[in-house]
Protein backbone atom coordinates (compact mmCIF):
# COMPACT_ATOMS: atom_id res chain seq x y z
CA UNK A 1 0.00 0.00 0.00
CA UNK A 2 2.60 2.52 1.12
CA UNK A 3 4.95 1.52 -1.66
CA UNK A 4 2.32 2.25 -4.25
CA UNK A 5 1.62 5.67 -2.72
CA UNK A 6 5.23 6.78 -2.54
CA UNK A 7 6.35 5.16 -5.75
CA UNK A 8 9.05 6.73 -7.88
CA UNK A 9 6.51 7.54 -10.53
CA UNK A 10 4.37 9.56 -8.16
CA UNK A 11 7.43 11.44 -7.03
CA UNK A 12 8.53 12.10 -10.60
CA UNK A 13 5.14 13.40 -11.65
CA UNK A 14 4.95 15.58 -8.55
CA UNK A 15 8.36 17.06 -9.33
CA UNK A 16 7.46 17.68 -12.96
CA UNK A 17 4.24 19.47 -12.10
CA UNK A 18 5.93 21.15 -9.14
CA UNK A 19 8.58 22.68 -11.41
CA UNK A 20 5.99 23.83 -13.95
CA UNK A 21 3.64 25.34 -11.35
CA UNK A 22 6.57 26.83 -9.44
CA UNK A 23 6.68 29.51 -12.14
CA UNK A 24 3.29 30.82 -10.98
CA UNK A 25 4.48 30.69 -7.38
CA UNK A 26 7.57 32.64 -8.46
CA UNK A 27 5.27 35.19 -10.13
CA UNK A 28 3.31 35.57 -6.90
CA UNK A 29 6.55 35.76 -4.96
CA UNK A 30 7.34 38.90 -6.94
CA UNK A 31 3.87 40.49 -6.86
CA UNK A 32 2.67 39.34 -3.43
CA UNK A 33 5.79 38.91 -1.27
CA UNK A 34 8.05 41.52 -2.83
CA UNK A 35 5.67 44.17 -4.19
CA UNK A 36 3.02 43.53 -1.53
CA UNK A 37 0.24 43.52 -4.14
CA UNK A 38 -2.48 40.86 -4.17
CA UNK A 39 -2.70 40.33 -7.94
CA UNK A 40 -5.90 38.41 -8.60
CA UNK A 41 -5.48 38.35 -12.37
CA UNK A 42 -3.33 35.22 -11.96
CA UNK A 43 -6.11 32.76 -12.87
CA UNK A 44 -6.99 34.47 -16.13
CA UNK A 45 -3.36 35.13 -16.97
CA UNK A 46 -2.51 31.45 -16.53
CA UNK A 47 -5.30 30.41 -18.90
CA UNK A 48 -4.19 33.13 -21.33
CA UNK A 49 -0.69 31.64 -21.42
CA UNK A 50 -2.21 28.22 -21.90
CA UNK A 51 -4.47 29.32 -24.77
CA UNK A 52 -1.89 31.44 -26.60
CA UNK A 53 0.67 28.66 -26.29
CA UNK A 54 -1.72 26.11 -27.79
CA UNK A 55 -2.63 28.27 -30.76
CA UNK A 56 0.98 29.17 -31.58
CA UNK A 57 2.13 25.58 -31.09
CA UNK A 58 -0.57 24.41 -33.50
CA UNK A 59 0.27 26.94 -36.18
CA UNK A 60 3.92 27.74 -35.46
CA UNK A 61 6.56 26.13 -33.28
CA UNK A 62 6.17 24.90 -29.66
CA UNK A 63 9.22 26.85 -28.51
CA UNK A 64 7.98 30.04 -30.14
CA UNK A 65 4.66 29.31 -28.41
CA UNK A 66 6.30 29.65 -24.99
CA UNK A 67 7.65 33.09 -25.85
CA UNK A 68 4.28 34.10 -27.28
CA UNK A 69 2.64 33.02 -24.03
CA UNK A 70 5.12 35.14 -22.05
CA UNK A 71 4.44 38.15 -24.27
CA UNK A 72 0.71 37.73 -23.68
CA UNK A 73 1.38 37.55 -19.94
CA UNK A 74 3.34 40.80 -20.10
CA UNK A 75 0.34 42.49 -21.74
CA UNK A 76 -1.99 41.19 -19.05
CA UNK A 77 0.37 42.37 -16.29
CA UNK A 78 0.73 45.74 -17.96
CA UNK A 79 -3.02 46.32 -18.04
CA UNK A 80 -3.39 45.32 -14.38
CA UNK A 81 -0.56 47.71 -13.48
CA UNK A 82 -1.92 50.50 -15.67
CA UNK A 83 -5.31 50.31 -13.93
CA UNK A 84 -3.78 50.65 -10.47
CA UNK A 85 -0.92 53.06 -11.09
CA UNK A 86 -2.47 55.48 -13.59
CA UNK A 87 -6.22 55.15 -13.19
CA UNK A 88 -6.46 54.86 -9.41
CA UNK A 89 -8.13 51.42 -9.30
CA UNK A 90 -7.53 49.48 -6.06
CA UNK A 91 -4.94 46.78 -6.73
CA UNK A 92 -7.32 43.95 -5.81
CA UNK A 93 -10.07 45.42 -8.00
CA UNK A 94 -7.62 45.86 -10.89
CA UNK A 95 -6.79 42.15 -10.72
CA UNK A 96 -10.44 41.11 -10.56
CA UNK A 97 -11.37 43.35 -13.49
CA UNK A 98 -8.55 42.03 -15.67
CA UNK A 99 -9.36 38.46 -14.64
CA UNK A 100 -12.98 38.88 -15.69
CA UNK A 101 -12.05 40.50 -18.99
CA UNK A 102 -9.50 37.81 -19.73
CA UNK A 103 -12.20 35.11 -19.71
CA UNK A 104 -13.61 36.49 -22.96
CA UNK A 105 -10.14 37.15 -24.38
CA UNK A 106 -9.14 33.59 -23.59
CA UNK A 107 -12.23 32.17 -25.26
CA UNK A 108 -11.50 34.33 -28.30
CA UNK A 109 -7.89 33.12 -28.41
CA UNK A 110 -9.19 29.55 -28.29
CA UNK A 111 -11.50 30.28 -31.21
CA UNK A 112 -14.61 30.35 -29.01
CA UNK A 113 -14.26 26.73 -28.05
CA UNK A 114 -13.67 25.72 -24.47
CA UNK A 115 -11.12 23.07 -25.38
CA UNK A 116 -8.02 22.76 -27.58
CA UNK A 117 -6.05 19.58 -28.05
CA UNK A 118 -2.35 19.41 -28.82
CA UNK A 119 -2.28 15.64 -29.24
CA UNK A 120 -1.35 15.78 -32.90
CA UNK A 121 1.26 18.50 -32.58
CA UNK A 122 4.84 18.62 -31.43
CA UNK A 123 5.43 20.03 -27.96
CA UNK A 124 8.68 21.10 -26.34
CA UNK A 125 8.43 17.90 -24.33
CA UNK A 126 8.02 15.66 -27.39
CA UNK A 127 10.96 17.48 -29.01
CA UNK A 128 12.97 16.96 -25.83
CA UNK A 129 12.07 13.27 -25.87
CA UNK A 130 13.65 12.89 -29.30
CA UNK A 131 16.73 14.94 -28.44
CA UNK A 132 17.18 13.40 -24.99
CA UNK A 133 16.19 9.81 -25.72
CA UNK A 134 19.00 8.57 -23.45
CA UNK A 135 17.20 10.13 -20.47
CA UNK A 136 14.50 7.49 -20.51
CA UNK A 137 11.33 8.98 -19.07
CA UNK A 138 13.16 11.79 -17.29
CA UNK A 139 13.35 14.29 -20.13
CA UNK A 140 10.19 16.10 -18.96
CA UNK A 141 11.55 16.66 -15.49
CA UNK A 142 14.90 17.78 -16.88
CA UNK A 143 13.28 20.33 -19.16
CA UNK A 144 10.90 21.64 -16.49
CA UNK A 145 13.73 21.83 -13.96
CA UNK A 146 15.91 23.74 -16.44
CA UNK A 147 13.14 26.27 -17.04
CA UNK A 148 12.50 26.92 -13.36
CA UNK A 149 16.24 27.02 -12.68
CA UNK A 150 16.68 29.65 -15.38
CA UNK A 151 13.66 31.62 -14.16
CA UNK A 152 14.75 31.45 -10.50
CA UNK A 153 18.33 32.40 -11.37
CA UNK A 154 17.19 35.30 -13.52
CA UNK A 155 14.88 36.46 -10.72
CA UNK A 156 17.72 36.40 -8.18
CA UNK A 157 20.01 38.28 -10.53
CA UNK A 158 17.31 40.81 -11.32
CA UNK A 159 16.47 41.51 -7.67
CA UNK A 160 20.08 42.60 -7.13
CA UNK A 161 20.04 45.18 -9.91
CA UNK A 162 19.11 48.82 -9.49
CA UNK A 163 15.65 48.18 -10.90
CA UNK A 164 15.19 45.03 -8.81
CA UNK A 165 16.21 46.78 -5.60
CA UNK A 166 13.84 49.63 -6.46
CA UNK A 167 10.99 47.15 -6.89
CA UNK A 168 11.80 45.59 -3.52
CA UNK A 169 11.86 49.01 -1.84
CA UNK A 170 8.51 49.87 -3.46
CA UNK A 171 6.87 46.97 -1.67
CA UNK A 172 8.79 47.46 1.55
CA UNK A 173 8.47 51.13 2.43
CA UNK A 174 6.10 53.36 0.49
CA UNK A 175 7.12 56.46 2.48
CA UNK A 176 10.77 55.92 1.57
CA UNK A 177 9.97 55.43 -2.09
CA UNK A 178 8.07 58.71 -2.28
CA UNK A 179 11.11 60.59 -0.99
CA UNK A 180 13.67 58.78 -3.12
CA UNK A 181 14.22 58.76 -6.82
CA UNK A 182 12.00 55.75 -7.46
CA UNK A 183 8.88 56.13 -9.57
CA UNK A 184 6.49 53.62 -7.95
CA UNK A 185 4.23 53.58 -11.01
CA UNK A 186 7.18 52.38 -13.07
CA UNK A 187 8.44 49.78 -10.61
CA UNK A 188 4.94 48.34 -10.05
CA UNK A 189 4.40 48.15 -13.82
CA UNK A 190 7.69 46.35 -14.41
CA UNK A 191 7.03 44.01 -11.48
CA UNK A 192 3.55 43.03 -12.64
CA UNK A 193 4.70 42.57 -16.25
CA UNK A 194 7.41 40.14 -15.12
CA UNK A 195 4.97 38.40 -12.83
CA UNK A 196 2.44 38.11 -15.68
CA UNK A 197 5.01 36.67 -18.04
CA UNK A 198 6.00 33.99 -15.52
CA UNK A 199 2.36 33.06 -14.88
CA UNK A 200 1.63 32.78 -18.60
CA UNK A 201 4.83 30.80 -19.19
CA UNK A 202 3.67 28.36 -16.57
CA UNK A 203 0.30 28.09 -18.30
CA UNK A 204 2.03 27.56 -21.63
CA UNK A 205 4.27 24.81 -20.29
CA UNK A 206 1.30 23.08 -18.68
CA UNK A 207 -0.61 23.20 -21.98
CA UNK A 208 2.26 21.42 -23.71
CA UNK A 209 2.71 19.05 -20.78
CA UNK A 210 -0.89 17.84 -20.75
CA UNK A 211 -1.31 18.41 -24.49
CA UNK A 212 -4.51 20.36 -24.06
CA UNK A 213 -5.97 23.62 -22.95
CA UNK A 214 -9.25 24.08 -21.12
CA UNK A 215 -10.93 27.42 -20.49
CA UNK A 216 -11.12 26.59 -16.78
CA UNK A 217 -7.53 25.41 -16.38
CA UNK A 218 -6.57 28.52 -14.42
CA UNK A 219 -9.40 28.45 -11.90
CA UNK A 220 -8.03 28.58 -8.37
CA UNK A 221 -4.46 28.99 -9.61
CA UNK A 222 -3.84 32.00 -7.36
CA UNK A 223 -4.77 29.94 -4.29
CA UNK A 224 -2.58 27.02 -5.34
CA UNK A 225 0.38 29.29 -6.04
CA UNK A 226 -0.10 31.05 -2.71
CA UNK A 227 -0.16 27.68 -0.99
CA UNK A 228 3.17 26.76 -2.59
CA UNK A 229 4.65 30.14 -1.72
CA UNK A 230 3.61 29.94 1.90
CA UNK A 231 4.58 26.30 2.36
CA UNK A 232 8.04 27.26 1.05
CA UNK A 233 8.34 30.29 3.30
CA UNK A 234 7.15 28.36 6.34
CA UNK A 235 9.65 25.56 5.83
CA UNK A 236 12.72 27.37 4.48
CA UNK A 237 12.20 30.76 6.10
CA UNK A 238 12.67 34.28 4.73
CA UNK A 239 16.29 34.82 5.64
CA UNK A 240 17.98 35.39 2.31
CA UNK A 241 16.77 35.89 -1.25
CA UNK A 242 18.26 32.64 -2.67
CA UNK A 243 16.65 30.77 0.19
CA UNK A 244 13.28 32.36 -0.47
CA UNK A 245 13.38 31.60 -4.20
CA UNK A 246 14.43 28.03 -3.44
CA UNK A 247 11.57 27.85 -0.96
CA UNK A 248 9.10 28.79 -3.70
CA UNK A 249 10.23 25.89 -5.89
CA UNK A 250 10.40 23.52 -2.95
CA UNK A 251 6.94 24.55 -1.74
CA UNK A 252 5.46 24.03 -5.19
CA UNK A 253 6.94 20.51 -5.48
CA UNK A 254 5.81 19.63 -1.97
CA UNK A 255 2.30 20.85 -2.72
CA UNK A 256 2.13 18.69 -5.85
CA UNK A 257 3.35 15.75 -3.79
CA UNK A 258 0.61 16.31 -1.21
CA UNK A 259 -1.93 16.46 -4.03
CA UNK A 260 -0.56 13.26 -5.58
CA UNK A 261 -0.79 11.45 -2.27
CA UNK A 262 -4.31 12.74 -1.70
CA UNK A 263 -5.34 11.44 -5.13
CA UNK A 264 -3.83 8.08 -4.28
CA UNK A 265 -6.05 7.96 -1.24
CA UNK A 266 -8.98 8.17 -3.65
CA UNK A 267 -9.81 11.78 -2.92
CA UNK A 268 -11.85 12.68 -6.02
CA UNK A 269 -10.12 15.10 -8.40
CA UNK A 270 -13.05 17.48 -8.09
CA UNK A 271 -12.30 17.87 -4.37
CA UNK A 272 -8.77 19.10 -4.99
CA UNK A 273 -9.73 22.78 -5.05
CA UNK A 274 -11.21 22.42 -1.58
CA UNK A 275 -8.08 20.62 -0.43
CA UNK A 276 -5.87 23.42 -1.74
CA UNK A 277 -8.10 26.05 -0.13
CA UNK A 278 -7.73 24.21 3.18
CA UNK A 279 -3.96 23.96 2.79
CA UNK A 280 -3.70 27.70 2.10
CA UNK A 281 -5.97 28.62 4.98
CA UNK A 282 -4.00 26.43 7.39
CA UNK A 283 -0.61 27.57 6.09
CA UNK A 284 -1.46 31.28 6.27
CA UNK A 285 -3.04 31.06 9.72
CA UNK A 286 -0.18 28.93 11.10
CA UNK A 287 1.87 31.83 12.58
CA UNK A 288 -1.23 33.27 14.29
CA UNK A 289 -2.20 29.86 15.69
CA UNK A 290 1.34 29.27 16.92
CA UNK A 291 1.38 32.67 18.61
CA UNK A 292 -1.98 31.99 20.25
CA UNK A 293 -0.79 28.63 21.60
CA UNK A 294 2.40 30.18 22.98
CA UNK A 295 0.37 32.98 24.59
CA UNK A 296 -2.08 30.58 26.24
CA UNK A 297 0.83 28.50 27.52
CA UNK A 298 2.55 31.51 29.06
CA UNK A 299 -0.72 32.63 30.60
CA UNK A 300 -1.25 29.18 32.10
CA UNK A 301 2.25 29.23 33.59
CA UNK A 302 1.69 32.71 35.00
CA UNK A 303 -1.57 31.48 36.52
CA UNK A 304 0.23 28.62 38.24
CA UNK A 305 2.88 30.97 39.66
CA UNK A 306 0.13 33.32 40.73
CA UNK A 307 -1.64 30.47 42.54
CA UNK A 308 1.58 29.48 44.31
CA UNK A 309 2.23 33.03 45.49
CA UNK A 310 -1.24 34.20 46.41
CA UNK A 311 -3.06 30.93 46.99
CA UNK A 312 -5.80 31.72 44.48
CA UNK A 313 -6.06 30.80 40.85
CA UNK A 314 -6.73 34.41 39.87
CA UNK A 315 -9.89 33.30 38.12
CA UNK A 316 -12.16 34.75 40.78
CA UNK A 317 -11.17 38.30 39.90
CA UNK A 318 -10.40 41.14 42.29
CA UNK B 1 23.24 76.55 -5.72
CA UNK B 2 19.56 76.88 -4.81
CA UNK B 3 17.46 79.81 -5.96
CA UNK B 4 13.85 80.15 -4.89
CA UNK B 5 11.92 83.00 -6.41
CA UNK B 6 8.53 84.06 -5.12
CA UNK B 7 7.30 80.56 -4.23
CA UNK B 8 3.58 80.54 -3.40
CA UNK B 9 1.32 77.71 -2.38
CA UNK B 10 -2.27 77.77 -1.17
CA UNK B 11 -3.87 74.59 0.10
CA UNK B 12 -7.61 73.97 -0.43
CA UNK B 13 -8.12 77.21 -2.38
CA UNK B 14 -11.67 78.53 -2.46
CA UNK B 15 -12.84 76.48 0.51
CA UNK B 16 -13.27 77.31 4.21
CA UNK B 17 -10.05 75.39 4.82
CA UNK B 18 -8.06 77.66 2.53
CA UNK B 19 -4.55 78.05 3.88
CA UNK B 20 -1.79 80.13 2.40
CA UNK B 21 1.16 77.90 3.25
CA UNK B 22 3.86 79.69 1.29
CA UNK B 23 3.43 83.40 0.70
CA UNK B 24 6.17 84.41 -1.69
CA UNK B 25 9.35 82.76 -0.45
CA UNK B 26 12.61 84.13 -1.84
CA UNK B 27 15.84 82.41 -0.94
CA UNK B 28 19.27 82.03 -2.43
CA UNK B 29 21.75 79.52 -1.06
CA UNK B 30 25.37 79.60 -2.15
CA UNK B 31 27.17 76.31 -2.78
CA UNK B 32 28.23 74.90 0.58
CA UNK B 33 25.79 77.01 2.57
CA UNK B 34 24.38 75.26 5.64
CA UNK B 35 21.32 77.17 6.81
CA UNK B 36 19.16 76.33 9.80
CA UNK B 37 15.46 77.22 9.76
CA UNK B 38 13.36 78.05 12.81
CA UNK B 39 9.70 78.96 13.01
CA UNK B 40 6.57 78.07 14.91
CA UNK B 41 4.25 75.25 13.88
CA UNK B 42 2.51 76.02 10.61
CA UNK B 43 5.08 78.62 9.60
CA UNK B 44 5.65 76.74 6.35
CA UNK B 45 8.99 75.05 6.99
CA UNK B 46 8.02 71.56 5.92
CA UNK B 47 5.85 72.93 3.12
CA UNK B 48 8.89 74.77 1.82
CA UNK B 49 10.82 71.50 1.80
CA UNK B 50 7.98 69.75 0.01
CA UNK B 51 7.93 72.50 -2.61
CA UNK B 52 11.65 72.00 -3.18
CA UNK B 53 11.44 68.19 -3.40
CA UNK B 54 8.41 68.31 -5.67
CA UNK B 55 5.83 66.66 -3.41
CA UNK B 56 3.59 69.28 -5.00
CA UNK B 57 4.09 71.87 -7.74
CA UNK B 58 4.14 75.45 -6.44
CA UNK B 59 1.27 77.68 -7.56
CA UNK B 60 3.70 80.42 -8.48
CA UNK B 61 7.42 81.05 -8.58
CA UNK B 62 10.50 79.22 -9.79
CA UNK B 63 13.00 76.82 -8.26
CA UNK B 64 16.50 76.64 -9.68
CA UNK B 65 18.91 74.04 -8.35
CA UNK B 66 22.51 73.94 -9.52
CA UNK B 67 21.65 76.14 -12.50
CA UNK B 68 18.80 73.86 -13.60
CA UNK B 69 15.18 74.95 -13.49
CA UNK B 70 13.38 72.16 -11.62
CA UNK B 71 10.07 73.97 -11.02
CA UNK B 72 8.02 71.41 -12.95
CA UNK B 73 10.20 68.32 -12.61
CA UNK B 74 8.49 65.31 -11.00
CA UNK B 75 9.48 64.37 -7.47
CA UNK B 76 11.36 61.17 -8.29
CA UNK B 77 13.59 62.98 -10.76
CA UNK B 78 14.45 65.76 -8.33
CA UNK B 79 15.27 63.36 -5.53
CA UNK B 80 18.15 61.95 -7.53
CA UNK B 81 20.08 65.06 -6.50
CA UNK B 82 18.20 66.07 -3.34
CA UNK B 83 18.58 64.20 -0.05
CA UNK B 84 15.60 64.45 2.30
CA UNK B 85 15.53 63.29 5.92
CA UNK B 86 12.37 63.30 8.02
CA UNK B 87 11.66 63.35 11.72
CA UNK B 88 10.42 59.75 11.56
CA UNK B 89 13.52 57.52 11.36
CA UNK B 90 11.42 54.72 9.81
CA UNK B 91 10.67 56.76 6.70
CA UNK B 92 14.08 56.66 5.07
CA UNK B 93 15.00 52.97 4.90
CA UNK B 94 13.42 49.69 3.74
CA UNK B 95 13.10 47.48 6.85
CA UNK B 96 13.06 44.08 5.15
CA UNK B 97 16.09 44.79 3.02
CA UNK B 98 19.59 44.41 4.44
CA UNK B 99 21.85 47.34 5.29
CA UNK B 100 23.91 46.50 2.25
CA UNK B 101 20.88 46.40 -0.05
CA UNK B 102 19.63 49.73 1.27
CA UNK B 103 23.00 51.32 0.61
CA UNK B 104 23.18 49.66 -2.81
CA UNK B 105 19.82 51.14 -3.70
CA UNK B 106 20.88 54.62 -2.57
CA UNK B 107 24.18 54.31 -4.38
CA UNK B 108 22.83 52.98 -7.67
CA UNK B 109 19.88 55.34 -7.92
CA UNK B 110 21.83 58.49 -7.11
CA UNK B 111 24.42 57.79 -9.78
CA UNK B 112 23.95 59.61 -13.05
CA UNK B 113 23.44 58.22 -16.52
CA UNK B 114 26.39 55.81 -16.38
CA UNK B 115 24.51 53.72 -13.84
CA UNK B 116 22.13 51.76 -16.03
CA UNK B 117 18.87 50.14 -15.01
CA UNK B 118 20.45 46.71 -14.62
CA UNK B 119 23.64 47.80 -12.89
CA UNK B 120 24.62 45.90 -9.76
CA UNK B 121 27.00 46.66 -6.95
CA UNK B 122 30.51 45.26 -7.17
CA UNK B 123 32.81 43.97 -4.47
CA UNK B 124 34.59 47.32 -4.62
CA UNK B 125 31.31 49.10 -3.93
CA UNK B 126 30.72 46.84 -0.92
CA UNK B 127 34.15 47.73 0.43
CA UNK B 128 33.24 51.39 -0.02
CA UNK B 129 29.97 50.86 1.90
CA UNK B 130 31.87 49.18 4.70
CA UNK B 131 34.27 52.12 4.98
CA UNK B 132 31.44 54.61 5.08
CA UNK B 133 29.50 52.58 7.64
CA UNK B 134 32.59 52.43 9.84
CA UNK B 135 32.51 56.24 9.96
CA UNK B 136 29.20 56.05 11.83
CA UNK B 137 31.00 54.28 14.66
CA UNK B 138 27.94 52.13 15.40
CA UNK B 139 29.35 48.75 14.46
CA UNK B 140 27.02 48.59 11.44
CA UNK B 141 29.90 47.65 9.13
CA UNK B 142 29.82 44.17 10.66
CA UNK B 143 26.05 43.82 10.25
CA UNK B 144 25.72 44.55 6.54
CA UNK B 145 23.77 41.36 5.85
CA UNK B 146 21.16 42.10 8.52
CA UNK B 147 17.77 43.60 7.71
CA UNK B 148 17.47 47.27 8.59
CA UNK B 149 14.32 46.56 10.61
CA UNK B 150 16.54 45.20 13.40
CA UNK B 151 18.30 48.56 13.92
CA UNK B 152 17.33 51.16 16.52
CA UNK B 153 15.77 54.46 15.49
CA UNK B 154 19.06 56.30 15.89
CA UNK B 155 20.93 53.74 13.84
CA UNK B 156 18.30 53.89 11.14
CA UNK B 157 18.46 57.69 11.01
CA UNK B 158 22.26 57.57 10.80
CA UNK B 159 21.97 55.04 8.00
CA UNK B 160 19.41 57.24 6.21
CA UNK B 161 21.84 60.16 6.47
CA UNK B 162 24.60 58.00 5.03
CA UNK B 163 22.34 56.86 2.19
CA UNK B 164 21.34 60.43 1.37
CA UNK B 165 24.98 61.52 1.18
CA UNK B 166 26.61 58.37 -0.24
CA UNK B 167 26.68 60.13 -3.58
CA UNK B 168 27.04 63.82 -2.69
CA UNK B 169 23.64 65.45 -3.32
CA UNK B 170 23.26 68.98 -4.67
CA UNK B 171 21.05 69.77 -1.72
CA UNK B 172 20.36 68.09 1.61
CA UNK B 173 17.07 68.81 3.41
CA UNK B 174 16.90 67.89 7.08
CA UNK B 175 13.41 68.18 8.55
CA UNK B 176 13.96 67.93 12.32
CA UNK B 177 15.76 64.69 11.66
CA UNK B 178 16.93 64.28 15.27
CA UNK B 179 13.71 65.33 17.03
CA UNK B 180 12.40 61.78 17.50
CA UNK B 181 15.66 60.43 18.94
CA UNK B 182 16.77 60.31 22.57
CA UNK B 183 19.12 63.17 23.56
CA UNK B 184 22.36 61.17 23.44
CA UNK B 185 21.56 59.61 20.08
CA UNK B 186 20.32 62.94 18.71
CA UNK B 187 23.65 64.48 19.71
CA UNK B 188 25.52 61.75 17.89
CA UNK B 189 23.47 61.96 14.70
CA UNK B 190 23.82 65.74 14.76
CA UNK B 191 27.61 65.57 15.12
CA UNK B 192 27.63 63.11 12.25
CA UNK B 193 25.51 65.46 10.17
CA UNK B 194 27.86 68.39 10.78
CA UNK B 195 30.87 66.29 9.87
CA UNK B 196 29.45 64.79 6.67
CA UNK B 197 28.05 68.13 5.49
CA UNK B 198 31.39 69.87 6.15
CA UNK B 199 33.54 67.12 4.62
CA UNK B 200 31.51 66.86 1.42
CA UNK B 201 30.72 70.61 1.34
CA UNK B 202 27.02 69.85 0.94
CA UNK B 203 24.53 72.68 0.52
CA UNK B 204 22.08 72.06 3.31
CA UNK B 205 18.84 73.30 4.86
CA UNK B 206 17.89 72.10 8.33
CA UNK B 207 14.67 72.68 10.24
CA UNK B 208 15.06 72.70 14.01
CA UNK B 209 13.12 73.76 17.06
CA UNK B 210 16.23 74.03 19.14
CA UNK B 211 17.46 77.63 19.25
CA UNK B 212 20.98 76.60 20.27
CA UNK B 213 21.25 74.33 17.26
CA UNK B 214 19.82 77.05 15.05
CA UNK B 215 22.71 79.35 15.94
CA UNK B 216 25.52 76.86 16.43
CA UNK B 217 25.15 74.67 13.38
CA UNK B 218 25.92 75.85 9.88
CA UNK B 219 26.70 79.36 8.69
CA UNK B 220 23.27 80.91 8.31
CA UNK B 221 19.97 81.07 10.19
CA UNK B 222 16.55 81.66 8.66
CA UNK B 223 13.30 82.35 10.46
CA UNK B 224 9.94 81.60 8.91
CA UNK B 225 6.49 82.85 9.81
CA UNK B 226 3.19 82.85 7.96
CA UNK B 227 4.71 81.24 4.88
CA UNK B 228 7.48 83.80 4.50
CA UNK B 229 11.12 84.06 5.48
CA UNK B 230 11.03 86.90 7.98
CA UNK B 231 14.61 86.92 9.17
CA UNK B 232 17.89 85.88 7.56
CA UNK B 233 21.20 86.22 9.35
CA UNK B 234 24.76 85.09 8.64
CA UNK B 235 28.40 85.97 9.23
CA UNK B 236 29.50 88.39 11.95
CA UNK B 237 25.99 89.36 12.98
CA UNK B 238 25.03 85.72 13.46
CA UNK B 239 28.07 84.78 15.49
CA UNK B 240 27.27 87.59 17.93
CA UNK B 241 23.67 86.47 18.35
CA UNK B 242 22.47 84.76 21.51
CA UNK B 243 19.44 82.55 21.95
CA UNK B 244 17.70 85.48 23.66
CA UNK B 245 18.39 87.72 20.68
CA UNK B 246 16.92 85.12 18.38
CA UNK B 247 13.81 84.75 20.54
CA UNK B 248 13.46 88.53 20.58
CA UNK B 249 13.63 88.56 16.78
CA UNK B 250 11.01 85.89 16.80
CA UNK B 251 8.66 88.09 18.79
CA UNK B 252 9.29 91.15 16.65
CA UNK B 253 8.90 89.42 13.34
CA UNK B 254 6.10 87.12 14.22
CA UNK B 255 4.33 89.93 16.03
CA UNK B 256 2.73 87.44 18.34
CA UNK B 257 3.32 85.44 21.48
CA UNK B 258 5.46 82.36 21.11
CA UNK B 259 3.00 79.54 20.85
CA UNK B 260 5.46 76.75 20.75
CA UNK B 261 6.47 75.00 23.95
CA UNK B 262 9.38 73.29 22.32
CA UNK B 263 10.90 76.61 21.32
CA UNK B 264 10.40 78.06 24.78
CA UNK B 265 11.87 74.98 26.42
CA UNK B 266 14.83 74.95 24.09
CA UNK B 267 15.73 78.35 25.50
CA UNK B 268 16.91 76.71 28.67
CA UNK B 269 18.12 73.33 27.45
CA UNK B 270 21.59 73.09 26.11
Amino acid sequence: MLASIFSLNVLKTALELGCIYALVALALFLSYSILNIADLSTDGCFTLGCAVCCQVALTGHPLLALFAAMAAGVCSGFITAFLQTRLGVESIMAGIIVNTGLYTINLAVMGFSSNISLVKTDTVFSLAKEALSFMGGWHILLLAALVILAAGGAMLWFLGTRLGLSIRATGDNAAMVRASSIDPAYTITVGLCISGSLTALSGGLLAQYQKSCDINVGTGMVTIALASLIIGETILGKRSMPRRVLGVVFGSCLYRFIVAVALRFNVPAAAMKLVSALIVAVAISMPAIRKRIAFEKRKQEARLRHAETYGTSGKEGA
Amino acid sequence: MLKLHNIRKTFNPGTVNEKIALDGVNLELKAGDFATIVGSNGAGKSTLFNAITGAFIADEGSIILGGEDITFKPEFQRSRVIGHLFQDPLKGTAPNMTIEENLALAYLRAGRAQRATFSRISRKDKEFFRERLALLDMGLEDRMKQPVGLLSGGQRQALTLLMATLVTPRLLLLDEHTAALDPATAEKVLALTSRIVAEQKITCLMVTHNMHQALELGNRTLMMDGGRIVFDVEGEERSRMTVDDLLEKFRQNAGQQLDNDRILLSKTEK
